[in-house]
């Protein structure tokens, strides 16, 4: 079976003066369609680095990855605005909506970008929003919105392109907990009506959410497996003190991955 | 991404911040408006000039004679032998001699009063029309009998029969340099009656201004071409009859109403194109405005620009965003100049009217519609084309850079 997100000994390396930073160092990972995965990590552990990979905002040093596929790994930019456009929803942590459009013109602009016409835009927004249960709010601005409507819109935006993949970037992060809770129990609903999700996040709390757990640390996957295994969740206290101990390089790693 | 979707977007940037917007537009505002206004002016003048000339006449020709006072020099009867000569060029002939001599009426003196020594040709009685386009408005015009016999009668215009006989001129008499002369005739309005105007006119028997001014040494004659299209043909009969005279180029200087009217024209062009161009700077500076404000935009929605991209905008999607923004902005500012431009010469127009009293013939300061398309197709180039820069360094942007920007 092909794998609908293939990572193949990916390297990202970053050159800081005269040091080279590894934010991803030689990962390997698959995950195939219908799959709700939560990509964990400290910062500084290159799961930022990882979410810009995958959502092809950026290419990797060295190494390949399919996705769908299609090997996206050497594109060009136009060629990855494409790809992303087609194939990817983007739920950001900051909700990241155009202020001076309203709801419903937000939710259009990735089937704008893909050349769809007006009214067929439209009508799938409008179906898109009903399934974030926003309907009625279709021509209020962002700011007129609660903090979780403006996450949902967000969502409703990411889903209007029919994408392959859904990746959330600490979807969470800018709300309160009840209204988290929420959002998340959305993703796992449209896991559960056959979108795969990739969520991106620091908290354990949060990723246990997801069905599988990859647990990132300076560049290298420590865990890969089902998120109700205890092992998931251990942090590696250890490790995590050894790289502190190299200060100077942590602090260059953690910046590198911001 | 579509074009109407840009230029919706466009307006309503341009309308959450109208001050801001107004004086990005300012530059471009003004640059069209005095583009407008100096146009309008130019094409108001030359059409007021041309009006001039078309009632004086087209199809004058006007030559100026330096008399030697010698056998060599031409008289008025050589000139009208020329005429019944080529009667297919030239319909008529008259001297045209102007008199230093003040007019007097009473203890009144009429300083700015032209008073002319012509011949009976310079009225044709059959047109109503003397050759400058004046109508007889009382009694005659002078006769061949006038001019033969040198008899002391005069012609005027309608300003000094007003001012100095309280309209009613004919048969009384007024003096030129000492001379009097019997009014026999007066002309209809035709300027706009007032001192030194056209109808602050006299005509004399050439015989007598002759006299008058005895000692000149300039002649002048005005013919008449049988046609506007004749008057070039006309003026080389003309010169050729005062060449074989003189046997020399610098005695004479012929001229025609055509020649004088381009000469004008070309004139007005050229300080229309000095100024145009001088106007033109501030079209350039007002490019230079939306270039600046465009970059402060790219940098003050760069987390705008990235999400656009994250969904899938291509370089070239946010950069037509950002020309059409960019023409937009100065599309509306030169619609406002032209706006502005129209109304200001409109008010210039009015103005001009009531201070310099134009008479008849009225100084519409006019637009033309060539004119406004070239302004306007120049204000949206001079937007797309200074919105490049800005627009191509949004594209550029990197969209990771662009979404974590605040």
């Amino acid at each position: 079976m092909e794998h609908l997100i293939e990572f193949k000994d990916i390297y990202k390396i970053y050159q800081m003066g005269d040091e080279a930073v590894h934010a991803l160092d030689g990962v390997s990972l698959a995950i195939d369609p219908g799959e709700f995965v939560a990509i964990v990590g400290q910062s500084g552990s290159g799961k930022s680095t990882a979410m810009n990979i995958i959502g092809c905002l950026d290419v990797p040093t060295s190494g390949t990855y399919h996705l769908g596929g299609i090997d996206v790994s050497t594109m060009d930019d136009d060629q990855q605005a494409e790809i992303r456009n087609k194939m990817l929803g983007f739920i950001f942590q900051q909700y990241n909506l155009i202020p001076k459009l309203n709801v419903l013109e937000n939710v259009e602009l990735p089937l704008l970008y893909a050349g769809i016409s007006a009214q067929e835009r439209r009508e799938r927004a409008v179906r898109s929003l009903e399934r974030v249960g926003l309907s009625d709010k279709q021509k209020n601005l962002p700011s007129q919105l609660s903090g979780g409507q403006q996450q949902r819109v967000s969502i409703a935006r990411a889903l209007a392109g029919n994408p392959s993949v859904i990746l959330a970037d600490e979807p969470t992060g800018a709300l309160d907990s009840r209204t988290g809770r929420e959002v998340l129990s959305f993703l796992q609903k449209l896991n559960r009506e056959g979108d795969t999700v990739v969520l991106i996040t620091h908290d354990n709390s949060i990723a246990v959410k997801a069905k599988r757990i990859v647990r990132l640390q300076d560049g290298k996957v420590i865990y890969d497996g089902d998120s109700q295994d205890p092992q998931a969740v251990v942090q590696p206290e250890e490790e995590a003190s050894e790289a502190s101990e190299d200060g100077f390089g942590a602090l260059v790693g953690e910046e590198a991955a911001e | 991404m579509n074009f109407t979707q840009s230029f919706k977007l466009a307006v309503k940037s341009l309308l959450t911040s109208k001050m801001r917007a107004l004086l990005t537009m300012l530059g471009i505002i003004i640059g069209v408006a005095a583009v407008i206004i100096i146009t309008s002016l130019g094409n108001g003048m030359q059409k007021y000039m041309n009006d001039q000339f078309e009632e004086m006449g087209s199809n004058l020709v006007q030559a100026q004679v330096y008399r030697s006072w010698s056998s060599m020099d031409v008289t008025a009867k050589d000139m009208y032998a020329l005429v019944e000569k080529y009667p297919q060029y030239l319909s008529g002939v008259t001297p045209y001699t102007s008199v230093q001599g003040m007019v007097r009426h009473g203890s009144d003196e009429y300083k700015r009063t032209s008073v002319y020594g012509v011949g009976e040709t310079f009225y044709n009685s059959s047109k109503n029309s003397t050759m400058q386009g004046s109508k007889m408005g009382k009694g005659r015009f002078l006769s061949y009998v006038d001019v033969e016999r040198e008899m002391a009668v005069c012609v005027i215009g309608s300003y000094l029969e007003k001012e100095a006989f309280g309209g009613d001129a004919l048969g009384k008499t007024i003096t030129v340099g000492g001379a009097p002369f019997t009014v026999v005739g007066v002309l209809e309005k035709s300027g706009d009656n007032s001192e030194g105007s056209a109808d602050d006119t006299m005509y004399i028997p050439y015989t007598q201004a002759d006299r008058l001014s005895s000692g000149s040494y300039l002649d002048m004659y005005l013919f008449t071409a049988t046609d506007r299209s004749t008057a070039a043909t006309a003026k080389g009969i003309v010169e050729n009859r005062l060449y074989k005279a003189y046997q020399s180029h610098d005695n004479y200087f012929v001229l025609t109403s055509a020649e004088m009217m381009d000469a004008m024209d070309s004139m007005v062009n050229l300080l229309m194109a000095i100024l145009t161009l001088i106007a033109a700077i501030s079209l350039l500076v007002g490019g230079i405005g939306i270039m600046n404000i465009m970059l402060v935009s790219v940098t003050e929605r760069t987390r705008e620009i990235g999400i656009r991209k994250s969904l899938g905008a291509k370089g070239r999607d946010i950069r037509s965003q950002f020309i059409i923004e960019a023409g937009t902005t100065s599309a509306i500012g030169g619609t406002i100049g032209i706006l502005l431009g129209i109304v200001v010469a409109n008010v210039i127009t009015i103005v001009i009217g009531a201070v310099v009293g134009t008479g008849s013939s009225d100084f519409h300061a006019v637009p033309t519609l060539q004119g406004i398309a070239v302004a306007f197709g120049v204000s949206v180039a001079i937007g797309v084309l200074f919105g490049y820069l800005p627009a191509n360094k949004a594209a550029k942007l990197n969209p990771i850079d662009a979404l974590r920007y605040d």
